[in-house]
């Protein structure tokens, strides 16, 4: 287990309490999803996990040592992509390494063959406002790679990305993320996305957010993107899930 | 789009033009008069001295504005405290009729350049130094949550995010600045002492030579809306 959450409380300023004794394991290697209501505080404690809202009560385990704030083990990717207008996607992808006072050219070596990976090679000086939502998540992707940490956090990376772009980008992010290896903690209220990516699914419950139900989907990763979305498992998975869910809407 | 324009301006000269010789009033020269001792000024050098004159203060308050106002403003933006000091006289600076204060500085400054100064500065800061404030607070909160996930220090969360940030709504301020610096000169050189275009409007007055008063205002009016647009089209290309 590379990343653990105990006893993971939350309650805002304005006392609504939006997470209660949170418990998780998160496998390394593995995608796990957590998946909910709105309002189930699922962004929360990714934001708790990552460090950078802190918590009420408990602990977050990463590689088995209690963390407190932001880490480079750790990367985050942005629902709003997070990425500064004013600079063009080479600078913005070589970012994370910017402020880890890398040198650069050799943060924009590095920037470079992520930006190839993602997709976006020949828009390395294009600036954001010139790229659509799908890019600029790929940029946020990108960015997040380029520091090499173990653990990804993704924040519903795809929610201001439209249907067909998003499908695309699911297929290819399969791909990355099993080539690089990384523990994806991946935020999302789409259950067909949920069902489709992860090796894991956490179901929350809303206020307090609390995990209702933890599902390992059965789903043969072998097999192509259109085999997967008329598998068995992967169905099955799908169903179960909105069985779970449908008593919270 | 561009023909429109100029169309327009015809349009208003020839109302002018028909106004001044129906005539409104005697005090109210034809656009044709207006313009001939508009260039019988430029010719004889008055209106370029008085434009020298009236240049100082402005340019000195401005200047001392973009300098302390937009330091002052980012302070605001980054310390609780500063804010808190502060931000009430800022709003009640904004909100005051400053005609009615400026009088009060040559009680307390005299008539000289001083005076003049604070006449540009009073005007000026405010907006200044709350177009600071605000572009700096209004850093997006997911850009900063970025700078911390990647471990970035509070040093570069300011010089690589905020700073950056606020760079164009602190271009705006300087720009709102200006045109609030051209109000301040005018009050300033017609309420405390006449000088420089202040000295011509009132002295022209005052002898009842209606075209060159008017050319005076009319040359102001321009200067300072020629600038302004200038300026708007470099800070469209600054920050587009």
């Amino acid at each position: 287990m590379i990343v653990e959450v105990k006893g993971i409380g939350k309650t805002y300023d304005n006392g609504v309490e939006a997470l209660r004794d949170v418990n998780l394991a998160f496998p390394q290697g593995q995608l796990t999803t957590l998946l909910g209501p709105s309002g189930c505080g699922k962004t929360t404690l990714l934001k708790i996990i990552a460090g950078l809202i802190p918590r009420n009560a408990g602990e977050v385990l990463v590689k088995g040592k209690p963390v407190d704030g932001p880490g480079p083990e750790r990367a985050f990717v942005f629902q709003d992509f997070a990425l500064l207008p004013w600079a063009d996607v080479l600078r913005n992808v070589a970012f994370g390494l910017e402020l880890r006072g890398v040198e650069r050219k050799e943060r924009e070596e590095t920037a470079r063959r992520y930006i190839a990976e993602v997709g976006l090679k020949g828009f390395e000086h294009r600036h954001p406002n010139q790229l659509s939502g799908g890019m600029r998540q790929r940029v946020g992707l990108a960015r997040a790679l380029t520091v090499n940490a173990d653990i990804i956090l993704m924040d519903e990376p795809f929610s201001s990305v439209d249907e067909q772009t998003r499908r695309k980008f699911q297929e290819d992010l399969l791909d990355l993320l099993r080539h690089h290896q990384k523990t994806v903690i991946f935020v999302t209220h789409s259950i067909e996305e949920a069902a489709y990516l992860s090796d894991q699914i956490a179901l929350l419950s809303p206020r307090p957010g609390r995990v209702s139900k933890v599902i390992n989907p059965n789903v043969d990763r072998m097999k192509t993107p259109d085999e997967i979305r008329r598998d068995r498992g992967y169905l099955d998975t799908v169903d179960e899930i909105w069985g779970m869910l449908r008593q919270y809407v | 789009m561009r023909r429109w324009q100029l169309a327009s301006f015809a349009l208003f000269f020839g109302l002018w033009e028909l106004a001044g010789r129906w005539p409104v009033s005697p005090a109210f020269p034809p656009f044709s008069s207006t313009f001939l001792a508009f260039i019988e000024m430029l010719r004889d050098g008055s209106l370029g001295k008085a434009y020298l004159v009236t240049a100082q203060p402005l340019l000195l308050g401005v200047a001392l504005c973009a300098l302390a106002g937009i330091a002052f403003g980012i302070g605001m933006g980054l310390s609780r405290t500063i804010e808190w000091l502060s931000l009430p006289v800022f709003i009640i600076l904004q909100a005051a009729p400053m005609a009615a204060i400026i009088p009060l500085l040559t009680y307390m400054y005299g008539i000289g350049l001083t005076s003049k100064v604070l006449a540009v500065i009073m005007l000026a800061a405010p907006v200044i130094v709350m177009n600071s404030y605000k572009g700096i607070r209004n850093t997006p909160p997911s850009l900063l949550q970025m700078c911390r996930s990647f471990q970035g220090t509070r040093v570069q969360e300011v010089v690589k995010i905020v700073l950056p940030h606020a760079a164009a709504l602190i271009f705006t301020g300087l720009r709102l600045g200006l045109a609030m610096g051209f109000i301040g000169i005018v009050i300033a050189e017609l309420l405390i002492t006449p000088t420089g275009i202040g000295d011509l409007i009132s002295y022209h007055g005052s002898t009842a030579d209606y075209p060159k008063m008017f050319a005076t205002i009319a040359s102001i009016v321009a200067v300072a809306a020629i600038s302004l647009h200038l300026l708007q089209r470099l800070e469209q290309r600054l920050f587009p």
